[in-house]
C-alpha cells in the first residue's frame, strides 16, 4: 500500500501557477528524491504533501493515521520567543529526556540539548531539526534541502545519518535537494520536477532521459560523470557498505572533477 | 473584605494582569501587536452600541471584539504588506468609535473611563465578570497550550503535525477578544495593548522557555498592577496608566540587565 499517493495536483500561489498535473506516491521504505530547478515547485510539493498547502485540483491521499516527520527547508524563530533545543523536541509532543537525547545523538547532534536554538549553527539548526522529526518515529521522513549551508563533508554526512535512520526505522524518505550527484547514489527513485513530472524513475534512467538533460544541461556534466562512477560502485558494495564507499568516492572525485 | 473599593481595584487589575500577559507573550511571538491594538481600539465602537442598546458593555465590547479580531484575523491570513492594514483599522476604529461614541446622550462625560479605565469603580459584579474571564482565557490557552505553540513555531510544522495552524490562529483571536472585554474597565481601550506586550517584553530576558516566559510575564503583570495602584493612590495619578507606567519600568531594568548580560 501507498504511504502518500498524490493524483492531478494542481498549485496556484497567488496568480503564478506552481505545480500542474502532478501525480506523486511514496511507497514503504523506499528513498525518493525530488530534483529540479529553482523556482520548479519542489517545496511547494512537499507542503502540499504534509497538508499546508490545499491544492486547486487533484487530491493527495495518505495511508489513514500515517506519521510523517517533516524537516523544513528554513525556520525562523522570533526573537521574543525563548526556546531551548530540549524545549523545541517536546513541541508538539512531551517526551522524556532521555527519549530526546537519543533522538538527538541519532541525528548527530548530541550534547546540545540545554543550548537556546537562537544560538545553534545552521548545521546544528538541521540536526535538531532532524531529531525532532525522527522523534514521532515516521512512517515518512520528508526533508526539503535539508543540507542547505553545509559544507560537501557536512552534507554526506547528513545524507548517511539518513540512511541510517531509515534503516532503523524503517521509513521511506522523500528530499528535495540541488546535490544531485550525492543524492542520487543514495535515492531508490529520482522525480525530476518542473511544474510538472518532466521524467522520474530509477536514478540512472533519470540521468540519461533526455528531458533531465534539458534540464540541467552542462553545467551538471561533471555530476553526471560523478554520478555513474559511484553507481557503479554502489552496486559492487551494494549489500553491505555501500554508502560508506559511495560517499568516499564521491569525496575523492569531487576533488579531482573541479 | 471585597467592600473596601481598594481591595476590588487591587483584585481586578491582578485578574487582568494574570491573563494578559501570558496571552501577551503569544502576541509578542506571534508579532501580533498590531493585531492586539485594532481589537482593543474597536472595543470603544462597542461601548457605543451597549450604551446605545443599553445592554452591559461587558457584552458590548466582547461583540465588536470578536468582530473585528475575526475580521482581522481573516485578513493577516491573506498573505504579508498586512501591517499597514492593520495600522488602518486600529486607528480607524477608535475614530470611529470616538466619534459614534458623542452620538450616546450622556456618555461622553465617561470617555475618559472608557479610554483609560476606571479601576477604583470596580463594583463586585465587574470582578466577577473580570475572573470568569481571565479564567477563561488562561484555560484556553493552558487547554491549547502544546498545540498553540507548534503553530506560532511554524504554521507547516504544525500540519504535519496534524494540527491546524488556522484553528489555533483562532483560540488566540478569541483570548484576545475576551482580555479586551474584561480589560475595558481596568486599564481602557488605549492601555491593553500596553498590558499585554510590556510584562511579556519584561520577561524575556530572564526566560529560557516559553513557560518560563508566561509564568514571569504573569508575575511581573500582577507586580505592575499592585505597584500602579499604590503609585497612583500615593501621587492621585490616574490607575490605568500608573498600572502601565509600572510595568514600563520593571520593563526597563530587566531589558538593561538583558543587554549587560547580551553584551559579557
Amino acid at each position: 500500500m501507498k504511504l502518500i499517493a498524490a493524483q492531478g495536483l494542481q498549485v496556484s500561489l497567488g496568480e503564478h501557477p506552481v505545480l500542474q498535473g502532478v501525480d506523486f506516491h511514496v511507497d514503504p521504505g523506499e528513498i525518493v528524491t525530488i530534483v529540479g530547478p529553482n523556482g520548479s515547485g519542489k517545496s511547494t510539493l512537499l507542503r502540499t504533501l504534509i497538508g499546508a498547502v490545499k491544492p486547486q485540483a487533484g487530491k493527495v491521499t495518505r495511508k489513514p493515521g500515517l506519521r510523517l516527520g517533516y524537516v523544513p527547508q528554513k525556520l525562523q524563530i522570533d526573537a521574543t520567543l525563548p526556546l531551548t533545543v530540549a524545549r523545541f523536541l517536546s513541541l508538539p509532543h512531551r517526551i522524556s529526556r532521555a527519549e530526546g537525547r537519543a533522538a538527538l545523538e541519532e541525528a548527530g547532534a548530541g550534547a546540545l540539548e540545554g543550548r537556546p536554538m537562537s544560538g545553534l549553527s545552521g548545521g546544528q539548526f538541521q540536526r535538531v531539526l532532524l531529531a525532532r522529526a525522527i522523534l514521532g518515529k515516521p512512517e515518512v521522513l520528508l526533508l526539503d534541502e535539508p543540507t542547505q549551508g553545509l559544507d560537501q563533508p557536512g552534507s554526506a554526512a547528513f545524507y548517511r545519518q539518513i540512511e541510517q535512520i531509515r534503516a532503523r526505522l524503517g521509513c521511506a524518505v522523500v528530499m528535495v535537494s540541488h546535490e544531485l550527484h550525492v543524492v542520487m547514489s543514495a535515492s531508490d527513485r529520482v522525480v525530476c520536477l518542473n511544474g510538472h513530472v518532466c521524467c522520474q524513475g530509477h536514478p540512472e534512467t533519470v540521468a540519461q532521459a533526455a528531458e533531465y538533460r534539458a534540464l540541467f544541461g552542462t553545467g551538471t556534466h561533471g555530476a553526471l560523470a560523478l554520478y555513474r562512477h559511484e553507481h557503479t560502485h554502489t552496486h559492487d558494495h551494494a549489500h553491505d557498505h555501500g554508502h560508506d564507499h559511495a560517499h568516499d568516492h564521491h569525496h575523492d572525485h569531487a576533488g579531482h572533477g573541479h | 473584605m471585597l467592600d473596601d473599593f481598594l481591595v476590588r481595584a487591587a483584585l481586578a487589575g491582578l485578574g487582568l494582569a494574570l491573563a494578559a500577559a501570558p496571552l501577551g507573550c503569544f502576541v509578542s511571538w506571534r508579532r501580533m501587536a498590531n493585531f492586539g491594538d485594532a481589537t482593543a481600539h474597536a472595543a470603544i465602537l462597542g461601548v457605543a452600541l451597549s450604551l446605545a442598546l443599553s445592554l452591559p458593555v461587558f457584552a458590548g465590547t466582547l461583540f465588536v471584539a470578536l468582530v473585528m479580531a475575526v475580521l482581522v484575523g481573516a485578513l493577516s491570513e491573506r498573505g504579508l504588506g498586512i501591517d499597514t492594514v492593520l495600522g488602518v483599522l486600529a486607528h480607524g476604529a477608535l475614530a470611529i468609535g470616538l466619534v459614534a461614541i458623542t452620538f450616546v446622550p450622556g456618555a461622553r462625560l465617561d470617555l475618559s473611563a472608557y479610554l483609560f479605565g476606571d479601576i477604583l469603580a470596580v463594583t463586585k459584579s465587574d470582578l466577577a465578570v473580570i475572573w470568569g474571564g481571565a479564567a477563561l482565557v488562561l484555560g484556553l490557552l493552558i487547554w491549547r497550550w502544546q498545540a498553540l505553540l507548534t503553530a506560532t513555531l511554524s504554521p507547516d510544522l504544525a500540519h504535519a503535525s496534524g494540527i491546524d495552524p488556522r484553528l489555533e490562529g483562532r483560540v488566540l483571536t478569541v483570548a484576545l477578544a475576551l482580555t479586551v472585554a474584561v480589560a475595558i474597565k481596568v486599564v481602557g481601550v488605549l492601555l491593553i495593548g500596553a498590558m499585554l506586550l510590556i510584562p511579556a517584553a519584561a520577561a524575556r530576558p530572564f526566560a529560557r522557555t516559553p513557560e518560563a516566559m508566561a509564568l514571569l510575564a504573569a508575575g511581573i503583570g500582577g507586580v505592575s498592577a499592585l505597584a500602579g495602584l499604590e503609585g497612583a493612590l500615593v501621587f492621585d495619578t490616574p490607575a490605568g496608566p500608573s498600572m502601565v507606567c509600572a510595568a514600563t519600568l520593571i520593563f526597563a531594568v530587566t531589558a538593561s540587565f538583558g543587554a549587560l548580560r547580551g553584551r559579557r
